[in-house]
Protein backbone atom coordinates (compact mmCIF):
# COMPACT_ATOMS: atom_id res chain seq x y z
CA UNK A 1 0.00 0.00 0.00
CA UNK A 2 1.27 3.26 -1.02
CA UNK A 3 0.65 6.40 -2.92
CA UNK A 4 -1.86 9.47 -2.25
CA UNK A 5 -5.06 9.55 -4.61
CA UNK A 6 -6.17 12.91 -4.78
CA UNK A 7 -9.93 12.85 -6.89
CA UNK A 8 -10.17 16.04 -8.85
CA UNK A 9 -13.71 17.11 -8.77
CA UNK A 10 -15.32 18.66 -12.01
CA UNK A 11 -18.12 20.52 -12.86
CA UNK A 12 -19.37 21.52 -16.23
CA UNK A 13 -16.20 20.14 -17.52
CA UNK A 14 -14.35 22.78 -15.42
CA UNK A 15 -12.35 22.55 -12.13
CA UNK A 16 -13.19 24.66 -9.21
CA UNK A 17 -10.71 25.65 -6.63
CA UNK A 18 -11.27 23.52 -3.73
CA UNK A 19 -10.26 20.50 -6.05
CA UNK A 20 -6.53 22.42 -6.35
CA UNK A 21 -6.74 22.79 -2.76
CA UNK A 22 -7.61 19.45 -2.03
CA UNK A 23 -4.06 18.83 -3.99
CA UNK A 24 -2.40 21.17 -2.47
CA UNK A 25 -3.60 19.11 0.94
CA UNK A 26 -2.25 15.85 -0.91
CA UNK A 27 1.29 17.58 -1.59
CA UNK A 28 1.22 18.75 1.89
CA UNK A 29 0.44 14.94 2.97
CA UNK A 30 2.93 13.47 0.49
CA UNK A 31 6.08 16.12 1.93
CA UNK A 32 5.79 13.84 4.98
CA UNK A 33 6.39 10.47 3.94
CA UNK A 34 7.48 11.05 -0.06
CA UNK A 35 4.39 9.29 -1.35
CA UNK A 36 4.06 9.96 -4.86
CA UNK A 37 0.42 12.32 -5.24
CA UNK A 38 -1.90 11.00 -8.11
CA UNK A 39 -4.55 12.82 -8.97
CA UNK A 40 -8.01 10.74 -10.33
CA UNK A 41 -10.87 13.08 -12.11
CA UNK A 42 -13.66 11.13 -13.08
CA UNK A 43 -16.78 11.37 -15.52
CA UNK A 44 -17.55 10.13 -19.54
CA UNK A 45 -14.52 11.88 -21.50
CA UNK A 46 -11.74 13.60 -19.08
CA UNK A 47 -9.47 13.80 -21.94
CA UNK A 48 -9.32 17.83 -21.42
CA UNK A 49 -9.43 17.81 -17.74
CA UNK A 50 -6.87 15.30 -17.28
CA UNK A 51 -4.41 17.06 -19.55
CA UNK A 52 -5.06 20.30 -17.57
CA UNK A 53 -4.00 18.14 -14.61
CA UNK A 54 -1.40 16.43 -15.52
CA UNK A 55 0.54 19.98 -16.29
CA UNK A 56 0.04 20.09 -12.21
CA UNK A 57 3.22 18.65 -10.55
CA UNK A 58 2.13 15.28 -9.44
CA UNK A 59 3.59 11.59 -10.42
CA UNK A 60 0.22 10.85 -12.63
CA UNK A 61 -2.95 10.83 -13.38
CA UNK A 62 -5.87 8.68 -13.82
CA UNK A 63 -8.76 9.07 -16.01
CA UNK A 64 -11.78 7.13 -14.25
CA UNK A 65 -14.18 7.45 -17.42
CA UNK A 66 -17.41 5.44 -18.54
CA UNK A 67 -20.49 6.39 -19.86
CA UNK A 68 -22.42 6.18 -16.40
CA UNK A 69 -20.23 8.84 -14.75
CA UNK A 70 -21.54 11.48 -16.49
CA UNK A 71 -24.10 12.71 -14.76
CA UNK A 72 -23.38 12.14 -11.00
CA UNK A 73 -24.64 9.46 -9.11
CA UNK A 74 -23.99 8.02 -5.79
CA UNK A 75 -23.89 4.61 -6.63
CA UNK A 76 -21.83 4.79 -9.63
CA UNK A 77 -19.30 6.97 -7.95
CA UNK A 78 -18.73 4.96 -4.98
CA UNK A 79 -18.72 2.05 -7.30
CA UNK A 80 -15.99 3.39 -9.63
CA UNK A 81 -13.66 5.03 -6.99
CA UNK A 82 -14.24 1.62 -4.94
CA UNK A 83 -12.33 -0.25 -7.85
CA UNK A 84 -10.01 2.05 -8.21
CA UNK A 85 -8.98 2.32 -4.68
CA UNK A 86 -8.61 -1.43 -4.57
CA UNK A 87 -6.39 -1.22 -7.85
CA UNK A 88 -3.97 1.50 -6.54
CA UNK A 89 -4.23 0.83 -2.92
CA UNK A 90 -2.84 3.79 -1.89
CA UNK A 91 -2.14 4.81 1.91
CA UNK A 92 -4.74 8.11 1.66
CA UNK A 93 -7.62 9.52 -0.42
CA UNK A 94 -8.17 13.27 -0.20
CA UNK A 95 -11.14 14.86 -1.54
CA UNK A 96 -12.27 18.20 -1.94
CA UNK A 97 -15.53 18.31 0.77
CA UNK A 98 -18.01 19.28 -1.65
CA UNK A 99 -21.56 18.57 -1.64
CA UNK A 100 -21.03 15.84 -3.85
CA UNK A 101 -17.96 14.16 -2.16
CA UNK A 102 -20.10 14.73 0.99
CA UNK A 103 -22.89 12.72 -0.59
CA UNK A 104 -20.49 9.58 -1.71
CA UNK A 105 -17.28 9.54 0.20
CA UNK A 106 -18.58 8.39 3.71
CA UNK A 107 -20.09 5.44 1.72
CA UNK A 108 -17.26 4.78 -0.24
CA UNK A 109 -15.12 4.30 2.73
CA UNK A 110 -17.38 2.59 4.87
CA UNK A 111 -17.75 -0.39 1.63
CA UNK A 112 -13.87 -0.49 2.30
CA UNK A 113 -14.15 -0.58 6.09
CA UNK A 114 -13.36 3.07 6.39
CA UNK A 115 -13.99 6.40 8.05
CA UNK A 116 -13.94 9.29 6.60
CA UNK A 117 -12.22 11.88 8.43
CA UNK A 118 -14.20 15.07 6.97
CA UNK A 119 -13.84 19.18 6.57
CA UNK A 120 -10.56 18.86 7.27
CA UNK A 121 -8.81 22.14 7.54
CA UNK A 122 -5.27 21.57 8.79
CA UNK A 123 -2.83 18.58 8.65
CA UNK A 124 0.63 18.23 11.07
CA UNK A 125 2.71 15.80 11.54
CA UNK A 126 1.64 12.12 12.19
CA UNK A 127 -0.60 12.97 9.69
CA UNK A 128 -2.53 14.46 12.58
CA UNK A 129 -6.21 15.83 11.01
CA UNK A 130 -7.79 19.00 12.51
CA UNK A 131 -11.54 19.25 12.16
CA UNK A 132 -14.11 21.92 13.52
CA UNK A 133 -16.18 20.73 16.55
CA UNK A 134 -19.50 22.45 18.26
CA UNK A 135 -20.22 24.74 14.52
CA UNK A 136 -16.35 26.16 14.80
CA UNK A 137 -16.22 26.77 18.98
CA UNK A 138 -13.70 23.90 19.40
CA UNK A 139 -10.99 22.22 16.97
CA UNK A 140 -10.69 18.32 16.93
CA UNK A 141 -7.72 16.37 16.25
CA UNK A 142 -8.14 13.38 14.26
CA UNK A 143 -6.02 10.19 13.72
CA UNK A 144 -6.33 7.21 11.56
CA UNK A 145 -5.88 4.30 13.72
CA UNK A 146 -7.17 1.58 11.02
CA UNK A 147 -5.05 -0.61 8.45
CA UNK A 148 -6.06 2.14 5.76
CA UNK A 149 -6.73 3.49 3.15
CA UNK A 150 -7.21 6.86 4.86
CA UNK A 151 -9.85 8.61 3.54
CA UNK A 152 -9.95 12.47 3.85
CA UNK A 153 -12.14 15.46 2.92
CA UNK A 154 -10.82 19.27 2.77
CA UNK A 155 -12.67 22.10 4.03
CA UNK A 156 -12.64 25.06 0.70
CA UNK A 157 -10.03 28.00 1.83
CA UNK A 158 -8.35 25.94 4.42
CA UNK A 159 -5.21 24.81 1.98
CA UNK A 160 -3.60 27.06 -0.46
CA UNK A 161 -3.99 26.31 -4.13
CA UNK A 162 -0.26 26.54 -5.64
CA UNK A 163 -0.34 27.43 -9.28
CA UNK A 164 3.05 25.96 -9.42
CA UNK A 165 3.51 24.29 -13.32
CA UNK A 166 5.49 21.28 -13.77
CA UNK A 167 8.56 21.24 -15.78
CA UNK A 168 7.05 18.39 -17.75
CA UNK A 169 3.34 17.11 -17.85
CA UNK A 170 2.73 13.89 -15.72
CA UNK A 171 2.21 10.86 -17.65
CA UNK A 172 -1.91 9.91 -17.91
CA UNK A 173 -3.96 6.36 -17.48
CA UNK A 174 -6.38 5.44 -18.28
CA UNK A 175 -8.94 3.34 -15.32
CA UNK A 176 -12.71 1.28 -16.76
CA UNK A 177 -14.33 0.85 -13.76
CA UNK A 178 -16.82 -1.76 -14.49
CA UNK A 179 -20.68 -0.38 -13.69
CA UNK A 180 -23.51 -2.36 -14.80
CA UNK A 181 -27.01 0.69 -15.26
CA UNK A 182 -29.05 -1.45 -13.07
CA UNK A 183 -26.32 -0.87 -10.51
CA UNK A 184 -27.08 2.79 -10.62
CA UNK A 185 -30.43 3.35 -8.35
CA UNK A 186 -31.09 6.84 -8.27
CA UNK A 187 -32.03 9.20 -11.64
CA UNK A 188 -30.65 12.83 -11.69
CA UNK A 189 -32.25 15.70 -13.12
CA UNK A 190 -30.40 18.60 -14.52
CA UNK A 191 -29.20 21.06 -11.77
CA UNK A 192 -31.15 24.65 -12.00
CA UNK A 193 -31.24 27.31 -9.63
CA UNK A 194 -33.21 28.28 -7.16
CA UNK A 195 -35.63 31.50 -7.42
CA UNK A 196 -34.26 34.18 -9.67
CA UNK A 197 -31.66 36.45 -8.21
CA UNK A 198 -32.50 39.85 -7.92
CA UNK A 199 -30.01 40.84 -5.13
CA UNK A 200 -26.03 40.73 -6.18
CA UNK A 201 -24.28 40.08 -2.94
CA UNK A 202 -21.49 39.12 -4.74
CA UNK A 203 -20.57 42.66 -6.29
CA UNK A 204 -21.96 44.46 -2.99
CA UNK A 205 -19.29 46.50 -1.18
CA UNK A 206 -20.36 46.70 1.80
CA UNK A 207 -22.89 44.35 3.95
CA UNK A 208 -24.87 44.36 6.65
CA UNK A 209 -25.56 40.18 7.99
CA UNK A 210 -27.82 39.43 10.51
CA UNK A 211 -27.85 36.10 12.23
CA UNK A 212 -30.19 33.93 15.18
CA UNK A 213 -29.16 36.39 17.19
CA UNK A 214 -31.72 39.37 16.45
CA UNK A 215 -33.98 36.51 17.84
CA UNK A 216 -37.51 37.29 15.84
CA UNK A 217 -38.61 38.71 13.02
CA UNK A 218 -40.03 41.63 13.97
CA UNK A 219 -36.80 42.84 15.25
CA UNK A 220 -35.13 42.85 11.58
CA UNK A 221 -36.06 46.36 10.84
CA UNK A 222 -33.19 47.21 13.32
CA UNK A 223 -30.60 45.91 11.04
CA UNK A 224 -32.22 47.06 8.40
CA UNK A 225 -31.51 50.50 9.58
CA UNK A 226 -28.28 50.02 9.90
CA UNK A 227 -28.22 48.45 6.26
CA UNK A 228 -29.85 51.79 4.86
CA UNK A 229 -28.09 54.33 6.95
CA UNK A 230 -24.46 52.52 6.08
CA UNK A 231 -25.58 52.05 2.45
CA UNK A 232 -25.48 48.58 2.18
CA UNK A 233 -27.10 45.82 1.15
CA UNK A 234 -28.58 43.17 3.80
CA UNK A 235 -27.53 39.91 3.96
CA UNK A 236 -28.35 36.70 6.44
CA UNK A 237 -26.73 33.69 7.85
CA UNK A 238 -28.87 30.53 7.20
CA UNK A 239 -31.09 30.25 9.85
CA UNK A 240 -32.96 33.69 9.36
CA UNK A 241 -32.99 32.06 5.51
CA UNK A 242 -34.48 29.26 6.43
CA UNK A 243 -37.05 30.65 9.06
CA UNK A 244 -38.54 32.11 5.82
CA UNK A 245 -37.81 36.04 7.68
CA UNK A 246 -35.57 36.62 4.63
CA UNK A 247 -35.07 35.14 1.02
CA UNK A 248 -32.77 32.53 0.05
CA UNK A 249 -31.19 35.24 -2.07
CA UNK A 250 -29.85 36.98 1.00
CA UNK A 251 -28.23 33.72 2.03
CA UNK A 252 -24.31 33.89 2.60
CA UNK A 253 -22.55 30.93 3.21
CA UNK A 254 -21.64 27.76 1.56
CA UNK A 255 -24.95 26.89 0.32
CA UNK A 256 -25.63 30.52 -0.14
CA UNK A 257 -23.71 33.23 -1.71
CA UNK A 258 -20.23 33.96 -1.49
CA UNK A 259 -19.40 37.64 -0.92
CA UNK A 260 -15.96 39.50 -0.72
CA UNK A 261 -17.26 43.29 0.05
CA UNK A 262 -14.66 45.91 1.67
CA UNK A 263 -17.08 45.70 4.58
CA UNK A 264 -18.77 42.80 6.18
CA UNK A 265 -21.05 43.79 9.91
CA UNK A 266 -21.27 40.26 10.79
CA UNK A 267 -24.67 41.48 14.11
CA UNK A 268 -25.37 38.23 15.74
CA UNK A 269 -24.00 35.60 13.66
CA UNK A 270 -21.85 33.15 15.93
CA UNK A 271 -19.90 32.14 12.51
CA UNK A 272 -20.61 28.71 12.05
CA UNK A 273 -17.93 26.98 9.29
CA UNK A 274 -20.97 27.17 6.67
CA UNK A 275 -21.22 30.67 7.19
CA UNK A 276 -17.47 31.53 7.10
CA UNK A 277 -16.64 29.86 3.90
CA UNK A 278 -18.60 32.23 2.68
CA UNK A 279 -17.72 35.52 4.10
CA UNK A 280 -14.10 35.61 5.13
CA UNK A 281 -13.01 36.74 1.59
CA UNK A 282 -14.09 40.31 2.93
CA UNK A 283 -11.57 43.15 2.85
CA UNK A 284 -12.50 44.02 6.88
CA UNK A 285 -15.14 41.95 9.28
CA UNK A 286 -16.44 43.21 11.85
CA UNK A 287 -18.84 41.31 14.55
CA UNK A 288 -21.56 42.05 17.10
CA UNK A 289 -21.84 39.27 19.45
CA UNK A 290 -23.09 38.96 22.99
CA UNK A 291 -20.48 35.90 23.34
CA UNK A 292 -17.01 37.10 23.33
CA UNK A 293 -15.94 33.12 22.39
CA UNK A 294 -18.47 32.80 19.23
CA UNK A 295 -15.98 32.23 16.12
CA UNK A 296 -16.79 35.19 14.53
CA UNK A 297 -14.42 36.55 16.62
CA UNK A 298 -11.43 34.69 14.92
CA UNK A 299 -11.98 36.03 11.75
CA UNK A 300 -13.14 39.87 12.58
CA UNK A 301 -11.00 42.97 12.30
CA UNK A 302 -13.23 44.43 14.79
CA UNK A 303 -15.07 43.14 17.61
CA UNK A 304 -17.58 44.87 20.01
CA UNK A 305 -19.07 42.29 22.61
CA UNK A 306 -22.33 43.15 23.88
CA UNK A 307 -25.90 43.51 23.38
CA UNK A 308 -26.81 44.19 19.55
CA UNK A 309 -30.14 45.48 20.88
CA UNK A 310 -28.08 48.19 22.25
CA UNK A 311 -25.17 48.33 19.85
CA UNK A 312 -26.99 48.37 16.97
CA UNK A 313 -29.12 51.29 17.43
CA UNK A 314 -26.28 53.04 18.80
CA UNK A 315 -24.23 52.17 15.56
CA UNK A 316 -26.94 53.25 13.06
CA UNK A 317 -27.19 57.08 14.93
CA UNK A 318 -23.43 57.24 15.04
CA UNK A 319 -22.87 56.58 11.12
CA UNK A 320 -25.85 59.06 10.36
CA UNK A 321 -23.77 61.76 12.88
CA UNK A 322 -20.97 60.74 10.60
CA UNK A 323 -22.50 61.11 7.19
CA UNK A 324 -24.22 64.83 7.81
CA UNK B 1 -45.44 4.74 4.60
CA UNK B 2 -43.36 3.20 7.78
CA UNK B 3 -41.03 6.07 8.45
CA UNK B 4 -37.73 5.78 10.67
CA UNK B 5 -36.11 8.93 11.93
CA UNK B 6 -32.67 8.91 13.28
CA UNK B 7 -32.20 11.87 15.73
CA UNK B 8 -29.68 12.94 17.73
CA UNK B 9 -29.72 14.93 20.83
CA UNK B 10 -26.95 17.91 20.97
CA UNK B 11 -25.42 20.20 23.25
CA UNK B 12 -28.13 23.15 22.51
CA UNK B 13 -26.79 25.90 21.00
CA UNK B 14 -26.68 28.54 22.94
CA UNK B 15 -24.81 26.57 25.88
CA UNK B 16 -20.83 27.60 26.99
CA UNK B 17 -18.77 24.30 26.19
CA UNK B 18 -15.85 24.08 27.92
CA UNK B 19 -13.13 21.47 27.12
CA UNK B 20 -12.98 18.40 29.37
CA UNK B 21 -9.94 18.04 32.12
CA UNK B 22 -8.72 15.15 29.69
CA UNK B 23 -8.85 17.68 26.60
CA UNK B 24 -11.16 14.34 24.69
CA UNK B 25 -13.50 15.93 24.69
CA UNK B 26 -16.29 18.63 26.46
CA UNK B 27 -17.17 18.77 30.20
CA UNK B 28 -20.77 17.52 29.83
CA UNK B 29 -21.89 19.07 33.42
CA UNK B 30 -24.26 21.33 34.02
CA UNK B 31 -24.68 21.33 30.17
CA UNK B 32 -28.02 21.19 28.74
CA UNK B 33 -28.88 19.04 25.54
CA UNK B 34 -31.59 19.36 22.34
CA UNK B 35 -32.49 17.83 19.23
CA UNK B 36 -30.00 18.54 16.66
CA UNK B 37 -31.66 20.77 14.75
CA UNK B 38 -31.38 19.36 10.99
CA UNK B 39 -32.72 16.26 12.55
CA UNK B 40 -35.79 18.34 13.70
CA UNK B 41 -36.34 18.99 10.00
CA UNK B 42 -36.23 15.23 9.13
CA UNK B 43 -38.57 14.43 12.10
CA UNK B 44 -41.09 17.32 10.22
CA UNK B 45 -40.77 16.16 6.86
CA UNK B 46 -41.56 12.34 8.01
CA UNK B 47 -44.61 13.67 10.04
CA UNK B 48 -45.95 15.88 7.21
CA UNK B 49 -45.18 12.66 4.74
CA UNK B 50 -47.26 10.71 7.17
CA UNK B 51 -50.00 13.15 7.11
CA UNK B 52 -50.32 12.70 3.73
CA UNK B 53 -50.15 9.27 3.17
CA UNK B 54 -50.57 7.40 6.01
CA UNK B 55 -48.07 5.41 7.91
CA UNK B 56 -45.86 5.51 11.20
CA UNK B 57 -42.98 7.58 12.14
CA UNK B 58 -40.68 5.64 14.65
CA UNK B 59 -37.41 7.56 16.10
CA UNK B 60 -34.51 6.45 16.62
CA UNK B 61 -31.33 7.59 18.89
CA UNK B 62 -28.25 6.50 21.01
CA UNK B 63 -26.79 7.56 23.40
CA UNK B 64 -26.70 7.89 27.65
CA UNK B 65 -29.54 7.86 29.40
CA UNK B 66 -30.35 11.70 29.14
CA UNK B 67 -31.64 11.03 25.39
CA UNK B 68 -34.51 9.23 26.61
CA UNK B 69 -36.04 13.23 26.99
CA UNK B 70 -35.06 14.33 23.11
CA UNK B 71 -36.71 11.17 22.19
CA UNK B 72 -40.43 11.75 24.49
CA UNK B 73 -40.11 15.37 22.71
CA UNK B 74 -40.22 13.54 19.27
CA UNK B 75 -42.98 11.69 20.54
CA UNK B 76 -45.17 14.85 21.80
CA UNK B 77 -44.60 16.27 18.22
CA UNK B 78 -46.38 13.35 16.44
CA UNK B 79 -43.99 10.17 16.36
CA UNK B 80 -45.51 6.98 17.25
CA UNK B 81 -43.19 5.20 18.68
CA UNK B 82 -39.59 5.51 19.64
CA UNK B 83 -36.29 3.26 20.02
CA UNK B 84 -33.47 3.82 22.68
CA UNK B 85 -30.17 2.80 22.13
CA UNK B 86 -28.46 2.98 25.17
CA UNK B 87 -24.84 3.59 24.98
CA UNK B 88 -22.87 5.17 27.22
CA UNK B 89 -19.85 5.49 25.41
CA UNK B 90 -20.90 6.80 22.12
CA UNK B 91 -17.92 8.90 21.73
CA UNK B 92 -15.62 5.91 21.30
CA UNK B 93 -17.02 4.99 18.23
CA UNK B 94 -16.50 6.25 15.10
CA UNK B 95 -18.67 7.37 12.48
CA UNK B 96 -18.97 4.00 11.24
CA UNK B 97 -19.65 2.67 14.82
CA UNK B 98 -22.28 4.61 15.11
CA UNK B 99 -23.97 4.02 12.36
CA UNK B 100 -23.94 0.31 12.43
CA UNK B 101 -25.48 0.97 16.07
CA UNK B 102 -28.67 2.38 14.06
CA UNK B 103 -28.41 0.08 11.18
CA UNK B 104 -28.60 -3.14 13.18
CA UNK B 105 -31.50 -1.56 15.29
CA UNK B 106 -33.51 -0.25 12.29
CA UNK B 107 -33.27 -3.39 10.36
CA UNK B 108 -36.10 -5.86 11.82
CA UNK B 109 -38.32 -2.75 10.95
CA UNK B 110 -38.06 -2.84 7.53
CA UNK B 111 -39.26 0.70 6.63
CA UNK B 112 -40.15 1.89 3.76
CA UNK B 113 -38.12 5.55 4.46
CA UNK B 114 -35.22 6.32 6.72
CA UNK B 115 -34.45 10.10 7.77
CA UNK B 116 -31.71 11.34 8.85
CA UNK B 117 -30.70 15.36 9.29
CA UNK B 118 -27.43 16.34 7.30
CA UNK B 119 -25.20 16.55 9.90
CA UNK B 120 -24.96 17.21 13.82
CA UNK B 121 -24.32 20.45 15.54
CA UNK B 122 -21.40 19.34 17.83
CA UNK B 123 -19.13 16.64 15.84
CA UNK B 124 -20.39 18.02 12.49
CA UNK B 125 -19.15 14.75 10.52
CA UNK B 126 -22.31 14.81 8.49
CA UNK B 127 -21.77 11.11 7.52
CA UNK B 128 -24.37 8.96 9.69
CA UNK B 129 -27.50 8.75 6.95
CA UNK B 130 -25.49 8.19 4.18
CA UNK B 131 -23.28 5.45 5.70
CA UNK B 132 -26.63 4.12 7.02
CA UNK B 133 -27.77 4.07 3.75
CA UNK B 134 -24.36 2.33 2.67
CA UNK B 135 -24.90 -0.68 5.70
CA UNK B 136 -28.48 -1.02 4.92
CA UNK B 137 -28.14 -1.47 1.18
CA UNK B 138 -30.55 1.60 0.44
CA UNK B 139 -30.59 4.06 -2.47
CA UNK B 140 -29.16 7.56 -0.67
CA UNK B 141 -29.83 10.83 -1.79
CA UNK B 142 -28.49 13.70 0.87
CA UNK B 143 -29.19 17.23 1.57
CA UNK B 144 -32.69 16.89 0.66
CA UNK B 145 -35.16 20.05 1.34
CA UNK B 146 -38.70 18.38 -0.39
CA UNK B 147 -39.61 14.99 -0.32
CA UNK B 148 -42.93 14.03 -2.78
CA UNK B 149 -43.95 10.16 -3.18
CA UNK B 150 -44.39 9.28 -6.71
CA UNK B 151 -45.64 5.68 -8.06
CA UNK B 152 -42.18 5.19 -8.82
CA UNK B 153 -40.74 5.67 -5.29
CA UNK B 154 -39.77 9.22 -4.38
CA UNK B 155 -38.96 12.73 -6.02
CA UNK B 156 -36.85 14.99 -3.77
CA UNK B 157 -35.04 18.12 -4.10
CA UNK B 158 -31.19 18.38 -3.24
CA UNK B 159 -29.48 21.27 -2.40
CA UNK B 160 -26.79 21.90 -4.61
CA UNK B 161 -23.74 24.90 -3.90
CA UNK B 162 -24.37 28.69 -4.91
CA UNK B 163 -28.06 28.94 -4.93
CA UNK B 164 -28.43 25.51 -7.32
CA UNK B 165 -30.65 22.47 -6.88
CA UNK B 166 -31.19 19.13 -8.32
CA UNK B 167 -34.36 16.68 -8.53
CA UNK B 168 -33.57 13.52 -8.05
CA UNK B 169 -35.87 10.35 -8.24
CA UNK B 170 -35.12 7.69 -6.47
CA UNK B 171 -36.87 4.26 -5.55
CA UNK B 172 -38.67 2.95 -2.11
CA UNK B 173 -37.11 1.60 1.06
CA UNK B 174 -34.43 4.44 0.54
CA UNK B 175 -32.68 6.49 3.02
CA UNK B 176 -32.52 10.68 2.94
CA UNK B 177 -30.29 12.74 4.83
CA UNK B 178 -32.48 16.23 5.46
CA UNK B 179 -30.99 19.75 4.80
CA UNK B 180 -32.74 22.05 7.45
CA UNK B 181 -35.22 25.14 6.40
CA UNK B 182 -37.21 23.12 3.61
CA UNK B 183 -40.25 22.71 6.03
CA UNK B 184 -41.60 25.11 8.72
CA UNK B 185 -41.32 23.30 12.27
CA UNK B 186 -43.88 22.31 14.60
CA UNK B 187 -44.19 22.88 18.16
CA UNK B 188 -45.30 20.13 20.12
CA UNK B 189 -48.86 20.62 21.80
CA UNK B 190 -50.36 20.21 25.39
CA UNK B 191 -52.21 17.33 24.16
CA UNK B 192 -48.82 16.07 21.85
CA UNK B 193 -47.15 16.03 25.41
CA UNK B 194 -49.71 14.44 27.80
CA UNK B 195 -49.92 11.47 24.47
CA UNK B 196 -46.15 10.83 24.44
CA UNK B 197 -46.24 9.60 28.13
CA UNK B 198 -47.98 7.15 26.61
CA UNK B 199 -46.38 6.06 23.28
CA UNK B 200 -43.95 3.24 23.13
CA UNK B 201 -40.29 3.65 23.55
CA UNK B 202 -38.41 0.36 23.01
CA UNK B 203 -34.93 0.18 24.87
CA UNK B 204 -32.16 -1.82 23.33
CA UNK B 205 -29.05 -2.47 25.14
CA UNK B 206 -26.12 -1.68 22.35
CA UNK B 207 -24.39 -4.81 23.45
CA UNK B 208 -27.29 -6.68 22.20
CA UNK B 209 -26.84 -4.83 18.57
CA UNK B 210 -23.69 -6.78 18.16
CA UNK B 211 -19.98 -6.23 18.63
CA UNK B 212 -18.62 -3.20 17.46
CA UNK B 213 -15.19 -3.11 15.54
CA UNK B 214 -12.35 -1.08 16.38
CA UNK B 215 -12.94 2.72 15.53
CA UNK B 216 -10.54 3.32 12.71
CA UNK B 217 -10.33 6.60 13.35
CA UNK B 218 -10.41 8.44 16.67
CA UNK B 219 -10.32 12.01 18.19
CA UNK B 220 -7.14 12.47 19.78
CA UNK B 221 -7.45 15.35 21.10
CA UNK B 222 -9.87 18.80 21.69
CA UNK B 223 -8.25 22.40 21.71
CA UNK B 224 -9.38 25.93 21.71
CA UNK B 225 -9.15 27.20 17.50
CA UNK B 226 -6.13 29.83 17.01
CA UNK B 227 -7.23 33.31 16.49
CA UNK B 228 -6.48 33.78 11.99
CA UNK B 229 -6.68 37.48 13.05
CA UNK B 230 -5.95 39.68 15.83
CA UNK B 231 -9.59 41.13 16.20
CA UNK B 232 -9.88 44.34 17.84
CA UNK B 233 -12.36 44.69 20.43
CA UNK B 234 -13.80 47.98 20.57
CA UNK B 235 -14.78 48.24 24.57
CA UNK B 236 -17.00 50.71 26.53
CA UNK B 237 -20.48 51.48 26.48
CA UNK B 238 -23.11 50.26 23.31
CA UNK B 239 -22.69 54.19 22.61
CA UNK B 240 -19.01 54.58 23.07
CA UNK B 241 -17.99 51.31 21.50
CA UNK B 242 -20.43 52.35 17.84
CA UNK B 243 -18.56 55.41 18.27
CA UNK B 244 -15.13 53.99 18.07
CA UNK B 245 -16.33 51.50 15.23
CA UNK B 246 -17.52 54.46 12.68
CA UNK B 247 -13.78 56.06 13.64
CA UNK B 248 -12.13 53.30 12.60
CA UNK B 249 -14.50 52.44 9.52
CA UNK B 250 -14.10 56.23 8.28
CA UNK B 251 -10.14 56.62 8.84
CA UNK B 252 -8.59 53.31 8.52
CA UNK B 253 -11.19 50.66 6.47
CA UNK B 254 -12.07 54.17 4.56
CA UNK B 255 -16.03 53.13 3.93
CA UNK B 256 -17.77 56.04 5.34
Amino acid sequence: MSGILVVIEQRDSRIARISWEALAAAQKLAAQTSDPVTAVVLGADTAALAAEIAAQPVAKVIRVDHALLADYTPDAFTLALQQLVENESPTQVVLPHTYQVRDYAPALAARLGQVLISDVVQIADGPVFTRQLMQGRLNGEYKATGAGPCFVSVQAGAFRAESTEASAPAPIEVFAPTIDAAQIRTKPGKPFRGSSQTVDLGSAQLIVSVGRGIKEAENLPLVEALATALGGELAASRPICDNGWLPMERQVGSSGQTVAPKLYLAVGISGAIQHLVGMKGAHCIVAINKDPDAPIFEVADYGIVGDLFEVVPALTEAIKAAKQ
Amino acid sequence: MKIIVAIKQVPDRDAQVRIDSQAKWIDEADLQFALNESDAYALEEALQLKEKHGGEVIVVSAGPERIGQTIREALAKGADRGINIACNDLGSLDALGVARLLAEAVKPENADLVLTGLQSEDLGLGQTGVILAELLGLPHASLILHVEKTDAGLKVKRELEEGWFQEIELPLPAVLTIQSGGNKLRYATLMGIKKAKTKEVCAVASADLGASPAPVVTLERVTLPQKQKSTQILPGSPQEAAKALVEKLKFEVRVL
